[in-house]
């Protein structure tokens, strides 16, 4: 047992550190504000290898492991959650499942692209009726000779309109139930597939989510990834991964709103001295850094399990990321929560980046499984069938 | 074309202990980095790297934890490292230190050494233009811009004034300033390659010197004391006219009982 990062990844660590410091923060509050995807970031990233991180060199990754993606995703969300969810969106939803579940000529016309920040990727499952019972699939997509006819309608997808290649659950034979559900690859110019509008969000504003339209969409035959009928465990496998990834973001956005209220309680005097030497400050503060330390290990410790799994299929990490995504995540609200009212009136301005980490932190309860659907997984796994 | 680029690692803070018997630096508990300056050295060989194809070698002369440098200059795109490190060389002052790695470079393939202008921990600028000196050749101190044709090397030197451009043929060695070179990040890639691949320890035997230029005994500099720079405390500024200033400034005299 071993709770260091190994050299690569603590060197890796202090590259991302000073990468969102010096890069990501300077333009979290300005994205946020514009409503604006940062378009330079994702190109400076991309040229780093940030869009590749856990994919194998011969597939145009950078041959790293999933400790170093959520490194990754926490740092960056350290400092802006928008840029943190585009690789998160990224890097579990689109460009694992081909490397998971994908045909070598799909990992190999694919992977690179992605992983060198080329194309970014996306992935649709949630639809206006099937949220949370993501299996009742309304999309649906008929084999055609050799094309497969995509139709329907996906909301909520992050990074809508700037990827290139979108993962796509849909329904190919409905008598099936679960089983009658399939995965697509989809090219952002397919005739027939179009963007729909923007939601206007409350947090991550810098993120582009918007609704994917498949009106008549045709795609090769070999853009069906994995087998028919296996489409609904693609994307829970899928999504076992993800919310490692949202679980970071969590992670990043708590430890972001922790180290702001230490700087401005240290700062701020009030009856006389620094708020931060009231113990009320320092034994909340104690708590909240605790419970980010409990949250970080259950991430690490989640994507550890999942690099495991790489190598032995046996093992199983979809409790253990739903344990990390639900605990970060609420972990993430409340931290941020009291980081404003550490701050006072100042903490509900916009002068201050807390109150956009407050309402970053929201998302993370919700997408890629809400707090109630980790709960759901959690309890599955630890009731088995009753 | 292959460049050396001498690195340095050195504390990261400008908070130094320096141990009050030896009177040298104390790096225990300080985090560690690469040296600014020579980062932007590094920096300048990788643009040659990447526009011309040179070869990029990083030497450094340090602790074994000095490593930990040589693995970022390779996650940042340098070639081969050379860690010289060996009981022999501990305690070195500048000369001993240029001395060093003089002697290393002379067994050493390259056309231009790069050094940074100077390392944050001693601020002495010496040890480039040193190691100039030893290998005979020329030298252009606070570089801030590097030309290449194919034969002439055309340098921008900055000076309190302005700068001078200078130009040069043949081999050399330049002293880099690091704003005038904003260092890349490492790669993801190079990061996931930096400790597969090999730093090659040098020891004094692998020098090119004699072992009396080395380490404490090929320093001169003899430290009669060090100690911390105490802080002032800060000025107050009177507005008042010259006749009212001769008089404030004779109370505040005698109050501090100097008239």
């Amino acid at each position: 047992m071993n709770f260091n990062l190994t050299k690569t990844q603590e060197l890796f660590r202090q590259m991302i550190h000073e990468f969102a410091e010096k890069e990501v923060k300077p333009l979290a509050a300005e994205i946020d504000e514009q409503e604006r995807f940062p378009e330079e970031t994702v190109k400076k990233m991309a040229k780093l290898g940030i869009f590749g991180i856990p994919v194998p060199k011969e597939y145009g990754g950078a041959g790293g492991d999933n400790i170093m993606y959520s490194i990754a995703v926490e740092e960056l969300s350290r400092c802006c959650a928008t840029t943190g969810v585009i690789v998160s969106a990224h890097t579990s939803l689109c460009m694992v499942p081909i490397l998971e579940f994908g045909t070598e000529e799909q990992k190999r016309k694919y992977l690179p692209k992605l992983a060198s920040g080329e194309w970014i990727g996306a992935f649709g499952l949630t639809e206006p009726n099937a949220g949370t019972d993501s299996s009742a699939q309304q999309t649906t997509a008929v084999l055609d000779g050799d094309e497969w006819v995509l139709n329907g309608n996906k909301i909520f997808i992050t990074n809508a309109g700037q990827a290139g290649l979108y993962v796509i659950i849909a329904m190919t034979d409905k008598s099936q139930g679960n089983r009658g559900i399939s995965a697509f690859l989809v090219e952002a110019d397919t005739p027939g597939f179009s963007v729909g509008k923007q939601e206007l969000k409350m947090g991550i504003r810098g993120s582009s989510t918007a609704e994917l339209i498949f009106d008549n969409c045709r795609i090769p035959k070999e853009n069906l990834l994995g087998q028919v009928g296996r489409g609904f465990r693609i994307a829970m496998k899928t999504l076992d991964g993800g919310r490692i990834g949202i679980a970071a973001q969590a992670l990043g956005i708590a430890q972001g709103a922790l180290d702001e209220t230490v700087k401005y309680t240290k700062e701020r005097k009030q009856f006389g001295r620094a708020i931060a030497k009231f113990q009320n400050t320092q034994f909340q503060m104690a708590d909240l850094q605790t419970k980010i330390e409990a949250a970080r290990l259950l991430v690490r410790s989640a994507a550890f399990k999942k690099d495991e799994a790489i190598k032995n299929d046996r093992i199983a990490y979809s409790a253990d990321s739903a344990m990390a995504k639900l605990y970060a995540s609420e972990v993430a609200m409340e931290v941020t929560t009291k980081a404003v009212q550490f701050h006072g009136g100042y903490g509900y301005t916009r002068e201050y980046p807390v109150e956009r980490m407050m309402r970053d932190a929201k998302i993370t309860e919700i997408y890629e499984g809400t707090s109630e659907v980790q709960r759901m997984v959690i309890a599955g796994n630890l009731f088995g069938k009753i | 074309m292959k460049i050396l680029v001498c690195i340095k690692q050195v504390p990261d803070t400008t908070e130094i202990r320096i141990d009050p018997v030896t009177k040298t630096l104390v790096r225990e508990g300080v985090p560690s980095i690469m040296n600014p300056d020579d980062k932007g050295g590094l920096e300048l060989a990788l643009r040659f790297k990447d526009k011309f194809g040179a070869e990029v070698t990083v030497i450094t002369m340090g602790p074994p934890q000095a490593d930990l440098i040589l693995r970022e200059a390779f996650a940042m795109g340098a070639d081969r490292a050379i860690l010289l490190t060996d009981r022999k060389f501990a305690g070195a002052d500048t000369l001993a230190t240029s001395n060093a790695l003089a002697g290393a470079a002379r067994t050493l393939d390259w056309d231009l050494i790069i050094t940074g202008r100077q390392a944050i921990d001693g601020d002495t600028a010496q040890v480039g233009p040193e190691m100039a000196e030893h290998l005979n050749i020329p030298q252009i101190s606070y570089v801030a811009g590097l030309d290449y044709d194919g034969k002439t090397f055309t340098v921008k030197k900055q000076t309190e004034e302005g700068h001078q451009i200078l130009q040069f043929e043949g081999k050399g060695l330049l002293t880099v300033l690091a704003p005038a070179f904003k260092s890349r990040y490492m790669s993801v890639g190079g990061i996931v390659d930096a400790y597969d691949r090999e730093v090659e320890v040098w020891g004094a035997d692998k020098v090119d010197l004699d072992e009396s230029k080395l380490g404490l005994k090929g320093s001169p500099t003899k430290v009669v004391k060090s100690f911390a720079k105490e802080l002032k405390q800060p000025g107050v500024i009177h507005e008042v006219d010259a006749e009212h200033a001769v008089e404030l400034i004779i109370s505040k005299l005698k109050e501090k009982h100097i008239i």
